[in-house]
């Protein structure tokens, strides 16, 4: 996965926003967000809770449509996702856009057996016969390393431990072979050792299937281990983006570079622990200028008046913040 | 071991399985689930010691066993050399206050229709604290302790984010004044920022009281950050004890070294170098016989399989339970 030829991207998001709330109260809790997804492509969506990377995540595909406003463009194959009506929709999600839940203890049906679940999706999204979608769900599941596939089909998901829960879903959504795939927190509530199972996992199926993945996230580990591509979000909007070891490395935005520095790594032990100052803005009274400019240790009167630009030019290293975080001095790696 | 404040000896828990009546009529014994097979170790005054394993292990089981929400079937929990489950010492209050525990969920461990003052003042009338005149002034007292406004104490549960919630649970915990905190994965459920500074006010704290603190979590960094000793438990054993840092930078235990090497590193470049642990915890009702890890475990040889490898110090590392440690180590 070092070098990649430059290909047209399978995904492109621009000026995304997503705004809830009704009569005098708005809450935009995505604003104007941009960013594209190339074939066997991984990008990390980061952020603090309330960031708005799930939202991110549920808006392309339209799953925040009943709740909120989404406009700006999501091209899907030359067409923009956002105008399209909820019939052509749901021929698209499952089959060729999948996504995977957080909670994999709440996200599969408890009434049906994986069998019946996993079959849905196929008999919605392929032409196979019932012995064909048959094969398929046993291959699935043989796949993403569930032992004794052909009998587990007809359990129901409350036999299955919180690991091989997660491991379902993700045959769910494979079962179709989508092109691209949504990851909102697939590892959040797994064991490291689980968790490092399932993102090895996801990180085959992407190169075997040329698959691209959105991976939203709050572990910076996962995405150092895992990514290819990285936006860091925060109020609503991405602060900086671009190839993961550039972002990690070098973060230049004073959000990244708070980020990183709370991580308890490279440490002396029981020392204090660098943590942002303040919390996050609340999005019903955003700052004029640079949402983080209130907890910004390298801040300007400019950035309480003005807000700063991320250029968009997709795949390259982007940082909305006029004072540039250049050397990092004495930071954590 | 005079320094130790709590002992834990031996330490066994087996929750009773549900028999249904064909199973009564069959002769079939219930089946146990055994959360904690003989655990013992000491905490020492004024360190932190870390519990880790993954989830199901035993770690929270432990923790609530030392604050009696759960008793032990057999083995004993000594409080400065009194075992806390006697008739006797059952009965006596002070041991409650002495060791305070804080728990997970920052959003159901605390009453929602009670205020912080409620919460606190509770705490400290229950355990006679103090008079009821010195109430406001010890509450305000713990507000500045734990870093919160004065205002916090009119508010209730809901007004406050997860973080803050932490600090109130933290300021009951200390409002009786305890020797002992049990903190079982305290900052799990928040982001990292707010995490450093939940972790920074412990330790401040606990330099300032002088608190010994038991701090169960499976976030590896932050044990490692915050811990003198750290213990590893799998499947209600512990399998590697030590020095924090010597555990971490060289795991001896099989399944120290899995376990730590699972957990993401910020690098870009340590990517794809990690030992791979297959396959899942067994089920704690069906503990695999001879090493407990051996179904997992890549050195695994016909000893593992049938005898149960003991606790034994190793050179220039911690204490380990495993039949081929120094192999292991010299690899």
């Amino acid at each position: 996965m070092t070098l990649k030829t430059v290909h047209t991207p399978l995904l492109s998001v621009d000026g995304l926003c997503t705004t809830f709330g009704s009569g005098d109260v708005s809450i935009p809790a995505v604003r104007d967000v941009g960013f594209s997804v190339s074939k066997g492509e991984i990008l990390g969506l980061v952020g603090e809770s309330g960031s708005g990377k799930s939202v991110t995540l549920r808006s392309i595909l339209g799953l925040s449509r009943r709740y909120g406003d989404t406009t700006g463009s999501v091209l899907w194959k030359g067409e923009n996702l956002v105008s399209k009506n909820e019939a052509d929709m749901r021929r698209i999600r499952g089959g060729e856009i999948a996504m995977i839940f957080q909670e994999p203890m709440t996200s599969l049906n408890p009434l049906l057996t994986v069998g019946v679940q996993i079959d849905e999706t196929l008999k919605s999204h392929t032409g196979l016969t019932a012995t064909e979608r048959k094969a398929r769900a046993i291959e699935m599941l043989d796949l993403v390393g569930i032992p004794a596939a052909r009998s587990r089909l007809g359990e129901y998901p409350h036999q299955f431990s919180g690991g091989m829960r997660q491991r379902v879903m993700i045959a769910i959504a494979l079962a179709a072979r989508p092109k691209l795939l949504l990851a909102d927190e697939p590892t959040t509530a797994l064991d490291v050792t689980i968790q490092a199972q399932i993102l090895d996992l996801i990180l085959s199926l992407a190169q075997d299937f040329d698959m691209g993945v959105i991976l939203v996230t709050h572990d910076l580990g996962v995405v150092a281990q895992t990514c290819d591509q990285v936006a860091v979000m925060y109020a609503g909007r991405i602060v900086e983006q671009g190839a993961v070891r550039e972002v990690l490395r070098t973060p230049q935005h004073p959000y990244t570079v708070g980020l990183m520095r709370s991580v308890p790594e490279n440490v002396p032990p029981r020392t204090p622990l660098y943590s942002i100052p303040g919390t996050p803005p609340s999005l019903l009274s955003l700052p004029a200028g640079c949402a983080f400019a209130p907890r910004c240790p390298q801040r300007t009167d400019l950035c309480a008046q003005s807000r700063p630009l991320l250029a968009t030019e997709t795949g390259q290293r982007a940082v909305a913040c006029f004072n540039q975080v250049k050397n990092r001095g004495g930071a954590a790696a | 071991m005079s320094d130790a404040v709590l002992e834990i000896r031996d330490v066994n828990l087996a929750f009773q399985g549900k028999r249904s009546v064909l199973d009564v009529l069959a002769n079939r014994p219930s089946r146990d689930v055994h959360a904690l097979n003989g655990v013992s170790l000491d905490l020492k005054r004024g360190e932190t010691l870390g519990v880790v394993g993954e989830s199901g292990c035993g770690k929270s089981t432990l923790a609530r066993c030392i604050v009696r929400l759960h008793e032990p079937t057999g083995g004993e929990v000594l409080f400065q050399g009194r075992d806390v489950f006697e008739p006797a010492e059952r009965r006596d209050r002070t041991y409650n206050r002495r060791v305070q525990m804080m728990f997970q969920d920052p959003y159901s461990s605390l009453n929602p229709r009670m205020t912080t003052r409620q919460i606190l003042s509770e705490a400290l009338t229950v355990h006679e604290m103090c008079t009821e005149d010195e109430v406001p002034s010890m509450l305000s007292g713990l507000m500045d302790l734990v870093q919160l406004p004065q205002d916090a104490l009119d508010k209730y549960p809901h007004e406050f984010s997860g973080g803050q919630r932490q600090r109130i649970a933290i300021a009951r915990a200390l409002a009786v004044e305890p020797e002992v905190l049990i903190a079982d994965e305290l900052v799990s459920a928040l982001d990292v920022s707010v995490q450093a500074q939940i972790v920074n006010l412990l330790l401040d704290l606990q330099e300032r009281l002088g608190l010994t603190i038991l701090f169960v979590a499976h976030d590896l960094r932050l044990v490692r950050h915050v811990s003198n000793r750290v213990a590893v438990i799998y499947l209600g054993r512990i399998v590697e004890i030590g020095d924090s840092e010597t555990l971490f930078a060289n795991p001896s235990h099989p399944y120290s070294q899995a376990l730590l090497s699972a957990a993401p590193s910020l690098d870009p470049d340590e990517k794809g170098k990690k030992i791979h642990l297959g396959g899942e915890l067994p089920s704690p009702m069906d503990i695999p016989p001879g090493c407990p890890f051996h179904v997992r475990c890549r050195h695994k040889t016909p000893k593992c399989t049938t005898e149960l490898p003991a606790l034994r110090p190793l050179e220039g590392r911690g204490t380990v339970a495993c039949h081929h440690a120094e192999e292991i180590a010299n690899v």
